[in-house]
């Protein structure tokens, strides 16, 4: 009898062992889901940023700025750090690698030019310095290029000149760090400033910290993207009198051609023109009497282009973001058309733009025929006018940031080619923090949300993303930290494009909402009733074991 | 597309739920600066004063969470006294002349069913290249999105074509513009394309985006590759048909949200010229709607050495005035549209409406009012038709009320519409949920003249056909049909696809007819509705049909648009398509609640079954003792309570 209840007890232990054994193990495996292993500790780590910011500055002593005495110790090397604590999270280190040294005599007779933007162009010949670095050079305050009441001019390059005051008895030290204080603002203006970092890394740091204006900088600027769609679009409500008609493909070729092939290290772009006919303005315009014209309060601009981008279309072919620009010419019957600010004020270039939008000029042509012409009229429109507008606009969308340069600077206009090289080097260096910001941003939500959501599917391909994106991020960080600006910009255009590739990959979706609740009522009826057997003859057993025990400890006692 | 987009969002909202936002205040108008003067003119530009955010609701523009949402749209001044004015052009030179042309036509047939046949055709005509030499980005008539598309995937030709409703040959006659129900696609990709599959599935999806449509079902397993049914339109005589795409969704609802996304191609939009007939609360109050979009290649003149893009866009709706207007064939243009024409488009070059009144050259049948004095004679679809031609450009066709009606008034019943010479129908014999037979009927009506047509079946794979019972019997003989391609289906693939060139003898009925199995298909790829039935698509024939009369082969000369769409070669013949009706197929419909219903059942089998054997290796068994009667324990009660030992 005991015999059978022991057997009885094995068995039923022997199957529990089974179930814990075999079972679970089995259920587990098959109804996994498959999550590919994420470099989660790097991830981790990509969560507090450390930036290092490396700018090679070279300043060159022009004659009549040293003794020889103190030129003879030249060529210097310094390198001078600076540290902010941003947040918990984010620690900003500057290097400035500035190099000291005498001009050549080339240099020399560069310097001797009548005029700064000549002496400029003539140093940019003899040599180029590489992307992110600036040459200062240092002149004496007797030299006349630069005219009165200037003491800094930045050209179009990657140069400065710099006037400054030699003072009799001063050792070398003294002087350099003299002209050290004279060629901070310079490099922070031709490369970054604080606040331009700051701005750059507005998705991760709390607002109150970046600037106002650095802020408004980099929300009306477009966000980094690796390409850009630019489309003009000449809007004519009336075709029934106005024939317009505009050269935009010269236009594109003259006046923004240039600036995209300057731009093409920072993403690609893609022009395109349309004309539209009937496209009106979602607001009427008001008759202002005083000044014999309709007018466009711009409290009402918002609501202007809503009924007009309907039809501006999206780019069917590609999936870029698009900067639309529209010139308006006004019906004759709301002819001329002008747009007041928020004092009420004419605006005189009567063009407004949005921030990540695009911008739009009114283009008014009723001066260019009689009261009594009939219509059609046929109509041309000045492109020069109508680029300069939509240049400026295309500079600030692109994110060439206004700079704000201290008094007695100047800086010579970006000219033809639309962008100087260090307005593009001040471009590169917040696009690269601010991708490398995004990305790193971008995979530590990736990451979080995985951890959370345990029946997302983790695709080889999307881990394979996931890991380059790290890696890109910390070549970047790298490149930053090394002074190469053209690299780094590149390895953060990479981290951004395969961060976005893992979080946007649609396989995500595929088993996120699969409900718990439907899981279990499939379970349950297969487990409830093979479970409670189990589970009571185990509490049996071990009731009896107890028993048993408490039998023996009193037959001792 | 748009499913990346569902994706993105929902991402979005998840992590939304978790992640810390950051987001902009509102007070960015304390951002406002002074002026500053710049010293220097040729300062970098602008100075912005932001404006107050507007209530406008956010256009988020990336819905990503850790980007801040853009919340307001802000509209800022750009000032531009500091703007670096680059050096001015030579202004002197006008822009070029725009190389491009639109024409819209308005053909009004009136039908002796008492419906209304009204078919628009708009035509934009522009002498560039899109596939020679560098992009083509700068547009004028020619719509940006469909020139993107264009040059994107090296299109050579492409014609897509939505219609809801069924064109009756027999009642109506032939359309100017066959379609078949549903959505067709047909694309010549030109012959630099290597990955084909690729640029097609690709097209489909952005070309759903721009029409609204569910073209983005287009897969393998609807596309096949026509061998001699499609051939190109314009220009280049192609044949390869390994750059053709073809594929038809017999199920696609045609409404509004397609017509918007089509009138806005138009350079008038819907608000000059004839579009502005088109109001989609009358258009599809209708028996039959079909919009196309057809582009190609033409001549760009008659020595035919540059080509020129063609966009024909065309509209086709039967009315039934005769139900609608409580009993009245009477129609006019604002009973039809609820509008009248009041201008031409100022863009177009020719903008005319046409009335056929071929059928009643003396006035005898009905009145038309307005007169108009332009009477234009044209050879359409081997026929010879008589046309009153209204032309919008001229200022005296709106009359003093400045606004055209055109109004029918019948006077007398009658008539005698010509029999089309083609006609098809197709059915489904057979019963049971196992097997079936289709039958295709080609009728040729024509007295005297036999000539061959080529028919083309698209059969999906879940039908599976016996090809060997395909047979083809005209006047009860068998037809052997002289050029035969099949292609068998691959499952979950591609379709079967079946071409043939049959001869139709005079005055006849074609019949061919082939026996298929029904598939059975996994529970997820039945539709939502299968018990619905499962659609195939129609069957298309193309013929080259004897000609009544001589047909214009001139293909340069200035013609009416919807009497130049398909080229004619030679004089005795001219080109037809005929579709047939699409077919609604049964298939074996699973309980879709079984999977869950087996999984309870067998679980509690197993459990069942489970517990017994459990219980069996488990439990010991040991004789117990009967439980005494319920006499003895009664007994035994009275026992205790008397204090007597029990039994």
């Amino acid at each position: 009898m005991d015999l059978e209840k022991q057997r009885g007890r094995h068995a039923a232990l022997a199957i529990a062992a089974v179930v814990v054994i075999v079972g679970i193990p089995l259920w587990w495996r098959t109804t996994e889901t498959y999550r590919a292993w994420l470099p989660m500790s790097q991830i981790r780590e990509l969560d507090s940023l450390r930036l290092c910011l490396t700018v090679e500055v070279e300043v060159v002593f022009a004659q009549g700025t040293l003794t020889s005495d103190q030129q003879k110790k030249l060529p210097l090397n310094q390198v001078r750090e600076q540290e902010h604590n941003v947040d918990t999270e984010t620690d900003l280190k500057y290097r400035y690698e500035t190099k000291y040294r005498t001009a050549t005599i080339m240099e020399e007779d560069a310097l001797n030019q009548p005029s700064a933007a000549e002496a400029d162009t003539s140093l940019h010949i003899l040599s180029e310095s590489a992307c992110g670095s600036v040459v200062v050079y240092v002149l004496p305050e007797s030299s006349t290029l630069l005219p009165e009441g200037v003491r800094v001019y930045v050209g179009l390059k990657r140069t400065a000149l710099v006037k400054f005051e030699l003072r009799a008895g001063e050792g070398l030290n003294e002087v350099l760090s003299a002209i050290d204080a004279e060629v901070e603002p310079v490099v922070q203006t031709m490369s970054f400033g604080h606040q331009d970092i700051i701005a750059a890394l507005s998705n991760r740091i709390r607002l109150a910290k970046v600037s106002k204006e650095s802020l408004v900088d980099s929300m009306r600027a477009f966000k980094s993207s690796p390409g850009y769609e630019i489309t003009f679009s000449l809007l004519n409500p009336s075709p029934q009198s106005h024939k317009v008609q505009w050269d935009i493909e010269g236009a594109v070729q003259q006046y923004i051609q240039p600036l995209l092939d300057k731009m093409a290290a920072v993403s690609n772009f893609s022009v395109d023109s349309q004309i539209l006919y009937y496209a009106v303005l979602g607001v009427n315009p008001r008759f202002d009497k005083t000044a014999l014209a309709y007018t466009l309060s711009a409290d009402s601009l918002a609501h202007v282009i809503n009924p007009v981008e309907a039809r501006l279309g999206s780019n069917a072919a590609s999936s870029n973001p698009v900067l639309n620009f529209l010139l308006y010419v006004p019906d004759p019957q709301h002819s001329p058309l002008f747009i007041r600010d928020h004092r009420g004020q004419g605006v005189s270039s009567n063009a407004f733009h949005s921030p990540r939008w695009g911008g739009i000029m009114v283009y008014n042509v009723n001066d260019m025929y009689d009261k009594d012409t009939s219509f059609p009229v046929d109509l041309n429109i000045d492109m020069s006018k109508v680029m300069g507008v939509f240049l400026a606009q295309l500079r600030l969308l692109l994110g060439v940031q206004q700079v704000h340069p201290p008094k007695g600077f100047e800086l010579q206009g970006p000219g033809s080619a639309g962008v100087a090289d260090w307005e593009l080097d001040r471009l590169l260096w917040s696009r690269s923090v601010e991708n490398v910001a995004t990305a790193s941003a971008t995979i530590t939500s990736l990451s979080q949300l995985l951890d959370e959501i345990g029946n997302i599917v983790i695709n080889d391909n999307i881990a394979q993303e996931v890991l380059s994106t790290v890696t890109s991020i910390q070549a970047a960080i790298a490149e930053l930290e090394a002074g190469n600006l053209a690299f780094a910009l590149q390895y953060s255009r990479e981290a951004i494009l395969a961060s976005e590739c893992a979080f946007f990959d649609p396989s995500l979706l595929h088993l996120l909402y699969f409900p718990d609740d439907q899981k279990f009522a499939i379970y349950i009826p297969l487990f409830l009733p093979m479970c409670v057997p189990i589970l009571l003859s185990l509490l049996k057993i071990v009731s009896e074991v107890r028993q048993k025990r408490a039998e023996k400890r009193a037959k001792k006692e | 597309m748009a499913a990346r987009f569902s994706v993105t969002f929902l991402l979005a909202c998840v992590a939304l739920c978790n992640l810390q936002v950051y987001h902009v205040s509102g007070d960015l108008d304390q951002a406002k600066r002074e002026p500053e003067s710049f010293t220097e003119p040729n300062e970098v530009p602008v100075d912005e004063k932001l404006e107050k955010p507007s209530n406008e609701p956010p256009i988020v523009t990336d819905s990503k969470p850790i980007e801040e949402a853009q919340d307001d749209r802000q509209w800022q001044a750009t000032e531009e006294e500091a703007m670096a004015k680059p050096e001015p052009g030579d202004d002197t030179a006008p822009p070029p002349p725009f190389k491009d042309e639109f024409k819209e036509e308005l053909v009004i047939r009136p039908l002796q069913s008492g419906d209304v046949y009204a078919s628009f055709q708009f035509s934009t005509l522009w002498d560039t290249d899109f596939v020679q030499g560098k992009r083509v980005s700068h547009y004028h008539l020619f719509p940006k999105s469909l020139g993107q598309v264009i040059s994107k995937f090296s299109i050579r030709e492409l014609h897509i074509s939505f219609t809801q409703g069924f064109w009756r040959t027999m009642q109506w006659g032939q359309p100017f513009l066959p379609s078949p129900p549903g959505a067709e696609l047909w694309v010549w990709f030109q012959d630099t394309v290597t990955d084909v599959d690729g640029a097609w599935k690709e097209l489909t999806n952005v070309l759903s985006g721009i029409f609204c449509a569910s073209l983005n079902f287009i897969d393998s397993t609807n596309t096949v590759q026509p061998t001699a049914s499609f051939k190109p339109l314009g220009l280049g005589n192609v044949t390869d048909s390994r750059f053709l795409r073809y594929a038809m969704l017999p199920r696609e609802i045609v409404c509004t949200e397609n017509l918007t996304p089509w009138k806005k191609l138009l350079p008038c939009g819907s608000k000059a010229g004839l579009a502005v007939l088109l109001k989609s609360e009358k258009l599809f109050h209708s028996s039959f709607h079909s919009e196309a979009v057809h582009i190609r290649p033409v001549c760009q003149d008659a020595e035919c050495k540059e080509p020129s893009w063609e966009l024909r866009q065309t509209l086709n709706v039967v009315f039934d005035v005769y139900t609608s207007g409580q009993g009245k064939k009477e129609w006019s243009l604002f009973k039809m549209f609820s509008r009248t024409l009041t201008e031409a488009c100022p863009l177009s070059s020719s903008s005319k409406v046409y009335v056929d009144v071929t059928d009643n050259p003396e006035g005898e049948l009905f009145d038309l009012l307005p007169v108009s004095p332009l009477l234009d004679q044209a050879v359409v679809l081997g026929d010879r038709r008589t046309y009153v031609v209204y032309d919008l450009t001229n200022r005296d066709t709106f009359g003093s009320t400045r606004s055209l009606n055109l109004l029918v008034r019948w006077k007398a019943d009658g008539g005698e519409m010509m029999r089309p010479l083609l006609h098809s129908e197709r059915y489904v014999a057979g019963f049971g949920l196992q097997t079936g037979e289709i039958h295709t009927l080609i009728y040729n009506y024509h007295p005297y003249r036999a000539y061959p047509v080529l028919l083309m079946e698209t059969v999906p794979w879940y039908l599976r056909l016996y090809i060997h019972t395909l047979t083809v019997t005209s006047k009860s003989k068998e037809n052997k049909p002289s050029y035969i391609h099949y292609q068998p289906s691959k499952d979950r693939l591609r379709p079967h696809l079946l071409e043939m060139l049959v001869q139709l003898p005079p005055n006849s009925v074609t019949e061919v007819t082939v026996q298929f199995e029904r598939a059975l298909l996994k529970w997820t790829e039945y539709t939502p509705d299968p018990n619905h039935g499962f659609y195939v698509g129609s069957s298309v024939i193309s013929a080259l049909v004897p000609s009544m009369v001589a047909m214009d082969t001139n293909n340069t000369q200035e013609r009416p648009l919807f009497s130049s769409f398909f080229p004619c070669k030679e004089e005795s013949s001219y080109f037809a398509r005929v579709y047939t009706e699409p077919l609604l197929v049964n298939l074996p419909t699973p309980d879709f609640s079984m999977p869950y219903n087996v999984i309870c059942l067998t679980c509690t089998v197993v459990a069942v079954g489970y517990g017994s054997f459990y219980n069996l290796l488990t439990r010991t068994f040991q004789v117990e003792e009967p439980s005494p009667g319920l006499a003895k324990r009664l007994a035994n009660v009275i026992r205790r309570w008397r204090g007597v030992p029990e039994l």
